[in-house]
């Protein structure tokens, strides 16, 4: 996927501006965080389940290399193939090169955001292969030509009417005078469509939610269905996951999926949960008849063992972006690639580099929801100050936020010099604006003012006050001197 | 083995504290898969037996699937009618070879066997397992099951055992490894498909509104059968 995120004010500013999607995303963070939360009533030990499922992650993290080892093994003696991924291109190339193998025209496509951090939909085109989203949302996305805004709701920011147009513009092969006015007969028209592209499809391109160390099994969840017609209809079967998806046991993958789906969609279980083994045995009726596992790191062995290393333990279940103000304001597209929200903001810099992505650790009022709803519990605030930090130490000495704060420390350590600028500043701030009680503009500060007055001092510094004598009353009220 | 795998797993270890530490995480390691040991089974995953069943269709219910008990297998053809006739479903119908031993000859359906087809109205197949936590059905890839019946037709009937209901996700794994690991006497037990069901087939997908019936089936049926018999 093309990577926006150098003009992230840019794309802010054009989603504040879009009606449509504020629509949406008024609805989005109205109804997810509200079902979220009657499914953490109904499982009492849902706190807990967090704890644990933090644990298994980090467990494995600790010792990845010896579990992709053992689930590299199992998955070969369960008759499948393990092609090991250093980056994007390594990976699209392993999967082409299977596609080709079996003359593959068409490959259906189960929704992965790894398949969108590869860009693999763009490749196979490119290599005269069809790729088709089945995935409700991704279909549409897919059919309009644009990336998805959310990493479990992809086409969040389509309207109904919208979806109308590009079912119209694109399905040409229905009577166009055709009721659509229903939501129902959409649906029904989409299923119609993608039915036949997957009983053609020569590949089943899926990702994973989890890879099971034990059983050498990958896991998929969703709630339409089209995960499953994508691995049990077509000859090929391709998974491809980030090596950090690994649990080591099957019981350790249904503690995961007790906080999964809560915190996504706020339903105790979605409706699908798969879990695939190796191609089909003798004697099955279906299934495919290879199996094979792409294993990406992409910079993820880099986060190991870094300060950033806890993102790695993501379930990409959404409760940080759908529980985000600034998510809320701007959707999935300002953020600029592949994982937006809270998450984005903090893995997008770690896989793509700070340099053009700066702004998105900046892009958040820290105030706390996203780790207090991660299932697995990442400090995400935490990291989003971590990377502030680090952008600021790798700006030349002499850029302007260094100077000014270089200033700030050199006149902070002489209190005297301090406290007259600062009562300087006060008076003459106050001077400008003390008939009105605010300031239209502000020196260096336009991005304030443009926006909102800014309130004007109505008396001295606090030092100045403490001086004169003003004390605070027994009930804890400051006195103020009487203004002149 | 490839450069890419060496290159991956060498960077891994550089992270590690000690190195040196490696032999006794490898024998955790393998004593953690090998004990599979569950971690914390919410207490709604615990309840009583005779509460399960209850429970069970409490749950596939709140998630939109249709339940009904019957007494014993024969009773199953019955039922399966009924649910078409009343709601003015097909009365064509394919069944998992798994059903082979049901007697359809006194319900006017036309009853065929075999892998699900894109022409399929309803199919009939059978669960592995229930579980009452959530509702959720399981079922498994196998000569007698195909995968497929699960997900092609827009009408899914499942047929379970009462006393296949379990209380949580954990107690199917237990059951599934007792089943299978004596076949082939390896730890290789997975069977190639193993699918948990909750409900029927749904997406949020057009304007965040509740649709069911996308890929999946859009109605799921189950009949709890009683009969002890296997
Ligand atoms: S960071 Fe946490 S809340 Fe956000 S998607 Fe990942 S697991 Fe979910």
């Amino acid at each position: 996927m093309e990577q926006t995120t150098e003009t992230f004010t840019a794309n802010a500013r054009r989603a504040m501006a879009n009606e449509t999607l504020q629509v949406e995303l008024a609805r989005l963070s109205q109804g997810f965080p509200q079902r979220r939360q009657q499914a953490a009533d109904r499982m009492p030990e849902f706190e807990a389940l967090r704890d644990q499922a933090r644990d298994i992650k980090n467990h494995v993290l600790a010792n990845l290399d010896l579990y992709l080892e053992a689930y590299e093994a199992k998955v070969i003696a369960m008759g499948g193939q393990v092609h090991w991924a250093r980056n994007a291109e390594e990976a699209r190339a392993h999967i082409l090169k299977i596609c080709k193998s079996v003359d593959a025209k068409t490959v259906t496509k189960s929704k992965s955001m790894i398949g969108e951090e590869i860009a693999i939909n763009d490749y196979l085109e490119k290599n005269g292969i069809a790729p088709i989203e089945t995935d409700l949302g991704e279909y549409i996305i897919q059919l309009r030509n644009e990336p998805p805004s959310h990493i479990i709701a992809p086409a969040i920011h389509v309207s109904k009417a919208q979806v109308e147009a590009d079912f119209r513009r694109v399905h040409t092969d229905l009577p166009i005078d055709r009721n659509l006015d229903d939501p129902t007969s959409l649906l029904q028209e989409a299923r119609g469509q993608l039915r036949d592209k997957f009983l053609q499809a020569d590949v089943g391109l899926t990702g994973a939610n989890m890879l099971v160390a034990e059983t050498g099994s990958n896991v998929l969840v969703t709630n339409e269905g089209n995960a499953d017609l994508t691995y049990a209809l077509p000859r090929v079967h391709i998974v491809i996951a980030s090596l950090e998806k690994i649990v080591p046991t099957l019981e350790d993958a249904t503690t995961i999926l007790r906080v999964l789906a809560r915190s996504a969609t706020g339903q105790d279980m979605s409706v699908y949960t798969s879990f695939c083994t190796g191609p089909k045995r003798p004697g099955d009726p279906d299934g495919p008849e290879q199996y094979h596992v792409v294993l990406l790191d992409n910079g993820r062995t880099e986060l190991l063992g870094s300060e950033f290393e806890e993102v790695l333990r993501c379930i990409r279940c959404s409760a940080c972006m759908n529980h985000c103000p600034v998510y809320k304001a701007i959707g999935g597209h300002a953020y600029g690639w592949v994982y937006p929200g809270p998450i984005g903001a903090v893995l997008t810099p770690a896989l793509m580099g700070i340099d053009g992505a700066a702004d998105l650790p900046h892009a958040s009022t820290l105030c706390g929801k996203c780790e207090s709803v991660c299932p697995v519990r990442i400090p995400l605030p935490k990291l989003l100050r971590s990377w502030r930090t680090r952008h600021f130490e790798m700006q030349p000495a002499r850029s302007p936020g260094h100077l000014a704060l270089a200033a700030w420390a050199w006149i902070a350590r002489k209190p005297a010099l301090y406290h007259k600028v600062n009562g300087l500043i006060i008076a003459m701030l106050g001077a400008f604006g003390r008939k009105k009680g605010r300031l239209k503009w502000l020196p260096l500060a336009a991005g304030w003012t443009s926006k909102r007055d800014f309130p004007a001092p109505m008396g001295d510094t606090f030092i100045q006050q403490y001086h004169h004598g003003a004390r605070g009353d027994a009930s804890g009220q400051w006195l103020r001197r009487q203004q002149p | 083995m490839s450069e890419a795998r060496g290159e991956i797993l060498s960077k891994i270890r550089t992270t590690r504290t000690s190195p040196n530490a490696a032999k006794n995480i490898l024998g955790t390691m393998q004593a953690r898969i090998r004990d599979h040991s569950a971690n914390l089974i919410p207490e709604r995953g615990q309840r009583p037996a005779d509460e399960r069943v209850a429970q069970f269709m409490a749950e596939a219910t709140r998630v939109n699937a249709t339940v009904t008990r019957v007494a014993g297998n024969p009773d199953i053809p019955r039922e399966v009618a009924r649910f078409l006739t009343d709601n003015n479903l097909p009365s064509r119908i394919k069944q998992a070879p798994s059903l082979a031993h049901l007697d359809w000859s006194e319900t006017m359906l036309t009853v065929s066997q075999g892998v699900g087809d894109a022409a399929d109205e309803v199919c009939v197949t059978s669960a592995f397992g229930g579980v009452a936590e959530t509702g959720t059905l399981v079922t498994y890839s196998a000569a007698e099951n195909p995968t497929t019946l699960n997900f092609l037709p827009p009408v899914h009937v499942v047929v379970l055992k009462s006393k296949d209901i379990t209380g949580a996700y954990e107690d199917i794994w237990v059951r599934l490894r007792e089943a299978l690991k004596n076949k082939d006497q390896s730890d290789n037990f997975m069977p190639r498909a193993v699918n948990f069901i909750t409900g029927p087939s749904r997406t949020g997908d057009i304007q965040q509104t509740l649709l069911l019936g996308i890929h999946g089936p859009q109605r799921l049926h189950i009949v709890i059968v009683d009969d002890k018999t296997p």
